[in-house]
């Protein structure tokens, strides 16, 4: 257990290698000369020439790819073209905010999403069965602006409860992790109901019965587990993208995450900042589906941690 | 009247698009203490359903339990409490089944899923309840009791899972194990040894079994006595000698009849002409009728009662008393 994750874990630098490639390479493929935006539109030829070759737009393209993964080794994501504050600060300071709001929006969409979703299952087609997929359809199919406009409209306006935004105080991170978990925990009921249903029709079910296992040890003791590997999939893949940050409800709650950074820094063309942040994603859903893996393994004992 | 179990009248039913449709319809028959009674008869003619409505567990399905009295040591169990009937499954009454491959939590290892019982019906502590649970596989002939503990079912072969399914149900001791079909997923020596094992458990504990099969040669090979049954119903009652000698009911002589004997040639294998009624079409009479090489005009009219012979029991015209059609078929084959 312990080499095969060392070995997963080696196994994703090549993987890395040839993200960062494909996104230094679609970067610059992007239209539009960083050069000249950052000379401005007085700029003279001469100037324009001189900031790149200060930034080895010069170069062919591999060798600046090179250069730039010199930088990373070192430490170095280069500095922003707009503000000149180094990509490593800027990006610093909103990652953990992000980290934080995903964490806390998967938490609760996990805790809540099973329940429901094993509420459902145990009480098949009889009412808290239907409450449970109500509010997963409600979950999915209202858009989260609209919740969390709807949130902040009644929890701080009316009752003046919590704050409209930002990230000052764990105040600020309740509503927007309602907004965001609302549609994963919806996923989560759903996938946790009808996986369980199948597992509660198999034959070890009704031998754990038969031996006197009362309701509660057979569901959470014997079937969820079984149940679960659909439903860690699902919560993967959206905590991937959550940890790339929503800039519909970061904006709506002006909240100072990644997805903010990375629609401000796309307008401005600000490369060195998109660069580093599709990188960081990259990174991140990579170690995401690790996890995944291992979680696999866990709740599947037939899946070998050998080859 | 036995003195372990007695089933009286069963009848259960399933829902099946609003519509109700038994499967077991009156079934009587009865065990006593230390015997190995089985249960014979077609795919389909209600053998399953019969042991779980004994062990009330037709939960997970939409059958229910109509009618009947299922007297366990003086007890009705129809009319216990979901909470006493769990008392009352895998302490007193255990089970196991025809599926050893899927019959096991496949994500719990061996050891946890045998000691949960245990832990609860015998309200052992954990480390007791862990030697009790390594006594028990070795009991039932597990080699390397102690690593099988720590291991998850798919990896060991089917007679092996079967041997702790076998160990899980006599984990807590009970006085009747219901086996539904224990040996028919397994190949022919693991068959001979598993039923071995269990006439050694019968023998060695007192433990009354259930043996629920459509293998005469398994009947033959463990049982004492034995019930045919046919279409929801019980056919014939008779001790495996008695049976096998003198079979009563054509449906038994037919079941005899198509069982393949080593040394005989025979150039098709004989199987029982016609199948098995469908639920909801029933014949009216006896069920067995339209498939019967004696049936009289009465058979298909009327369903005869149950009827006692001395020791044994058949539910068939040509053995009624008072029938006229007696004397004229008995002899006819
Ligand atoms: N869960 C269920 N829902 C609906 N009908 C069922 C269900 N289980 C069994 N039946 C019906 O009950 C009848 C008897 O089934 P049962 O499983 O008791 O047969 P069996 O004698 O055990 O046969 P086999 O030898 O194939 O195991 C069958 O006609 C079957 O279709
Ligand atoms: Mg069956």
């Amino acid at each position: 257990m312990g080499k095969y994750v060392i070995k997963r874990i080696i196994g994703i630098i090549p993987l890395l290698v040839v993200v960062s490639f494909i996104v230094f390479l679609f970067i610059h493929l992007i239209p539009g000369d960083p050069a000249r935006l950052i000379a401005g539109k007085e700029a003279t030829v001469k100037e324009i020439q001189a900031i790149r070759h200060e930034l080895h737009l010069d170069e062919p393209i591999f060798q600046q790819y090179l250069i730039y993964m010199d930088g990373l080794l070192h430490g170095d994501f280069g500095e922003s073209i707009k503000s000149h504050i180094p990509v490593m600060h800027l990006i610093g300071e909103r990652m953990l905010p992000s980290i934080e709001l995903s964490l806390l929006s998967m938490g609760w969409a996990l805790v809540f999403g099973i329940l429901i979703g094993v509420l459902s299952a145990v009480f098949k087609n009889r009412w808290p069965d239907y409450g449970g997929m109500v509010t997963a359809v409600s979950g999915i199919s209202l858009p989260n602006f609209w919740l969390g406009l709807v949130m902040i409209q009644l929890f701080s306006v009316q009752l003046g409860w919590l704050p409209t935004g930002g990230a000052d105080s764990w105040k600020g991170y309740i509503m927007p992790s309602i907004a965001l978990g609302a549609g994963i925990m919806a996923m989560i009921a759903r996938f946790t109901r009808s996986s369980l249903v199948q597992t509660l029709k198999e034959d070890f079910i009704r031998t754990g019965r038969s031996r006197g296992l009362s309701s509660m040890t057979i569901v959470f003791g014997h079937a969820l587990k079984s149940s679960l590997i659909p439903v860690v999939t699902v919560a993967g893949l959206q905590f991937g993208f959550l940890l790339g940050g929503s800039v519909v409800v970061e904006t709506v709650f002006s909240f100072p995450g990644m997805g903010r950074l990375l629609i401000d820094s796309i307008q401005l063309r600000d490369y060195p900042v998109v660069q580093a942040e599709l990188l960081l994603f990259s990174f991140e859903f990579i170690l995401v589906n690790l996890v995944v893996d291992l979680l696999y393994g866990f709740l599947n004992p037939k899946i070998s941690y050998e080859t | 009247m036995y003195d372990l179990l007695n089933v009286k009248g069963l009848k259960t039913a399933f829902k099946n698009n609003n519509q109700r449709v038994s499967v077991v319809n009156g079934v009587d028959f009865g065990i006593n203490k230390g015997e190995i009674v089985g249960i014979v008869g077609e795919s389909g003619c209600g053998k399953s359903v019969t042991s779980l409505s004994i062990m009330r567990l037709l939960h997970d399905t939409t059958g229910d339990i109509q009618d009947g009295k299922v007297t366990f040591k003086g007890e009705n169990l129809l009319d216990l409490s979901e909470r006493s009937m769990r008392k009352i499954r895998g302490k007193e009454i255990a089970m196991i089944f025809q599926e050893p491959m899927t019959s096991l939590n496949p994500v719990m290892k061996i050891g946890k899923q045998l000691m949960q019982g245990i832990i609860l019906h015998l309200k052992y502590s954990k480390e007791k309840a862990k030697k009790h649970a390594i006594d028990t596989l070795k009991s039932v002939g597990i080699p390397r009791a102690e690593d099988i503990m720590n291991e998850y079912p798919h990896q060991l072969s089917g007679g092996m899972r079967q041997r702790v399914m076998i160990a899980i149900a006599m984990s807590c001791e009970p006085e009747l194990l219901i086996a539904d079909e224990p040996t028919t997923a397994l190949d022919v020596t693991i068959q001979a040894q598993i039923l071995e094992l269990m006439k050694r458990l019968q023998s060695d504990r007192g433990t009354a079994i259930l043996m629920i099969t459509h293998d005469l040669g398994v009947v033959a090979e463990v049982c004492d006595r034995v019930i045919v049954m046919y279409a929801g119903r019980v056919v014939e009652e008779a001790s495996v000698d008695e049976l096998f000698e003198s079979p009563r009911h054509p449906y038994t002589k037919d079941l005899i009849e198509s069982v393949p004997k080593i040394g005989e040639r025979k150039s098709r294998l004989y199987s029982i002409p016609g199948h098995v009624p469908n639920p909801n079409q029933m014949p009216n009479g006896c069920k067995f009728a339209p498939r019967c090489q004696h049936a009289m005009e009465i058979c298909f009219n009327k369903e005869p009662e149950l009827t006692s012979e001395e020791k044994r029991k058949h539910r068939c015209w040509l053995y009624q008393q008072n029938n006229v059609g007696r004397e004229q078929n008995l002899g006819s084959k």
